[in-house]
């Protein structure tokens, strides 16, 4: 069964009198353990689609279900408790709280989690062990390298054991050598049978998935399973033909406009 | 399993929200301080005040006790009488109306029937006459409710009264006017014709115009059973003491169930007795001093609202600056109301840590206060409740300023707050 399973999504946002279709009728099924890339350019509804995926965001029309469960009519509690529960958010710019130690940045699911307080010291521990990072345990970020960060960052992730991890630019702040060692790590979680989706404007990030989805004006464009080299001679979507101020508000976009 | 485990999800929620709190006001050391000085000044001027007024107010009472605060008097209402027409047997006491009182009354600890001799009865010793004295027929338990201490010789006993012997007691004044030796226990003095042995010497009361008390000074007590025997028809009042001064309102109000019962007055009817007591000063005080602490709590309102918006201002601070934190918090699984406990919880405990600051400088105050001399603020002290209101006014200004900037974080949408530089 599909773990995350999209029908006729829309999202719209209402902008003063002009409404904003981010979303126009998206349909995704991603089975178990599936690596999946989603690109496209800064305004293509990628963005949406993964605050959408993430349950940080209720779409205006159409069913989302995960793991079998209805999400799209949930309320906020009910959609938190989601995130805790099956979702492992990984950020562009790793989003750790500079006070606490790379330990207490982890444990921070488990301590919204009912079953997980209990033991959010062991599953930490053993969440760090994973990313390869048990030396580590007691650093503060500020004593961590980028690498480091975003281990630490994918750790807190995969802590609460999610059925999806999401990863909006996992690279995006680091340099290249670092972003393999990051992807790696990927495609080493992905073998031990984790779902990934990841968001991404990189074809050389991407190739590390084995399905690309490309969006384009809210919608799929293309999705086809990659065998890494066509993925990557595969022709990028043309760039937009605006002037760059003239282009819409950016809208959940961090990190250098792609060129 | 859901029901039963709600509670320690909730207990751990909480919990949780603490040690944050506490780790953000640790890392916020001076700043957390500085916003809780409004608190700290309003608890600090609260606790002060009441720790005076609760001085002063004890130093009154027992100044006022010695007079005897808790003194009662009871006596025939005879204008009242007049003005309702009825017949003088009828309001006139008996000593008989008074028995079983104190068993009946919890709050009465002690009573005595007085009857005085009436008319102008001269008191002499060896040729000295006064003229003028005050003579009194009491009970042994007068020496209990009047308190005034026997010089010589001894009070009166219960044998003295039952069998209406022959005996007095004089005050130092008497003793000193009428000539009388040294010791005078033993000697006879002549009251209104008859000889009474002395058997005891009080101290002199300290002439108060107060209480209109001692017009010549010169006291004689003659056992009231003595008096009763000469003057069987004599008109008697009796004076009775509270356990303590705080229930005497309650005492008064047994003692005139007691008495309309005995006196067999119909529901309705009005009384045909007087019970008094010496309470106008005390009550007054007391007016005076709620009045004080009202003002007080007036003023300490006010710093307290002043304390609550400076909570309110910084609270509102911390959620734009973490709001960050909170996206995050939210992402990984923070419900709207962990998120907005965890502010509110910071913002109860900024109030009890000004709370915490504000009663120690309550208590410095106190203490430098109580060390001014002649202010008669010795027993100035915190007390317990003041306390416990303090920390109750603090936490109440955290929830009720912290809402505001709670409820703004638990609404922060995740995706917004994540964007947020």
């Amino acid at each position: 069964m599909a773990v995350i399973s999209l029908n006729n999504i829309t999202k719209v946002y209402t902008v003063g009198p002009e409404e904003i279709r981010a979303l126009n009728g998206v349909d995704l099924q991603v089975e178990k353990n599936e690596y999946v890339a989603v690109m496209g350019t800064s305004g293509s509804g990628k963005s949406t689609l993964m605050n959408i995926l993430g349950c940080l965001d209720r779409p205006t029309n159409g069913t989302y279900e995960l793991d079998g469960k209805l999400i799209s009519t949930m309320g906020a509690a009910a959609l938190a408790q989601v995130r805790n529960e099956r979702i492992g958010f990984v950020f562009q710019s790793f989003e750790l709280m500079p006070r606490l130690n790379a330990l207490k940045n982890v444990e921070l699911p488990l301590i919204y989690s009912k079953d997980g307080w209990w033991r959010r010291r062991a599953r930490a521990k053993q969440a760090l062990d994973t990313v390869g990072l048990a030396d580590r345990v007691k650093h503060r970020p500020n004593q961590l390298s980028g690498g480091q960060k975003q281990r630490v960052a994918i750790a807190r992730a995969l802590v609460a054991r999610p059925a999806i991890l999401l990863a909006d630019e996992p690279t995006g702040n680091l340099d290249s050598a670092t972003s393999e060692e990051i992807l790696a790590l990927f495609d080493e979680l992905y073998r031990t049978g984790q779902t990934i989706i990841m968001v991404t404007h990189e074809a050389d990030v991407a190739r590390h998935a084995r399905r690309i989805i490309r969006m384009k004006d809210g919608k799929i464009v293309s999705d086809l399973p990659s065998d890494r080299d066509a993925a990557l001679s595969a022709p990028l979507p043309p760039r937009p033909q605006v002037p760059m101020a003239e282009q819409a508000p950016s809208s959940g976009e961090r990190g250098p406009a792609w060129a | 399993m859901g029901v039963i485990r709600l509670p320690f999800v909730m207990l751990v929620l909480v919990y949780q929200s603490i040690v944050l709190a506490l780790g953000q006001i640790w890392a916020n050391k001076v700043r957390s301080t500085l916003t809780t000085i409004g608190i700290v000044i309003g608890i600090a001027s609260v606790t002060a005040v009441v720790a005076v007024l609760t001085g002063l107010r004890s130093n009154v009472l027992s100044e006022f006790e010695s007079f005897g605060t808790n003194k009662i008097f009871i006596f025939p209402d005879w204008r009242g009488a007049r003005r309702a027409n009825i017949p003088w047997q009828r309001i006139m006491f008996r000593p008989e109306h008074f028995d079983g009182l104190v068993e009946h009354c919890p709050s009465v600890a002690h009573l005595t029937r007085m009857n005085g001799l009436g008319g102008n009865n001269p008191v002499s010793y060896a040729g000295r006459i006064e003229p003028n004295p005050e003579i009194w027929g009491i009970e042994p338990s007068w020496h209990k409710i009047e308190n005034r201490d026997v010089i010589m010789g001894r009070q009166f006993s219960l044998i003295d009264n039952e069998h209406a012997r022959p005996v007095c007691i004089i005050n130092t004044k008497t003793q000193e006017k009428l000539g009388l030796p040294k010791d005078p226990i033993g000697e006879t003095i002549i009251v209104s014709k008859a000889r009474y042995l002395v058997v005891g010497v009080i101290e002199s009361k300290a002439q108060s115009s107060m209480f209109g008390e001692n017009r010549t000074g010169v006291e004689v007590y003659l056992p009231f059973r003595t008096v009763r025997q000469n003057r069987p028809w004599g008109g008697m009042h009796v004076i009775a003491a509270s356990k303590s001064p705080d229930v005497s309102e309650e005492a008064q109000a047994e003692i005139k169930f007691f008495l309309r019962k005995k006196r067999g007055i119909k529901p309705g009817e009005a009384d045909t007795f007087g019970v008094e007591a010496v309470q106008q000063f005390v009550d007054q005080f007391r007016k005076i001093s709620a009045t004080v602490t009202m003002a007080a709590t007036g003023v300490v309102g006010i710093s307290l609202l002043v304390g609550g918006v400076g909570i309110m201002n910084i609270m509102l601070v911390s959620v734009s600056e973490r709001t960050r934190e909170i996206g995050l918090r939210k992402a990984v699984g923070a419900r709207p109301s962990a998120i907005l406990l965890q502010f509110l919880v910071e913002a109860i405990m900024l109030c009890f840590l000004g709370g915490l600051l504000g009663v120690l400088g309550g208590q410095g105050l106190t203490s430098a206060v109580a060390q001014i001399p002649d202010a008669h603020l010795e027993k100035a002290h915190i007390p317990g409740w003041a306390l416990a209101m303090s920390f109750g006014f603090a936490g109440a200004v955290g929830l009720i300023f912290g809402m505001f900037p709670a409820i703004k974080a638990a609404r922060l949408d995740p995706i917004e707050a994540l964007r947020h530089e």
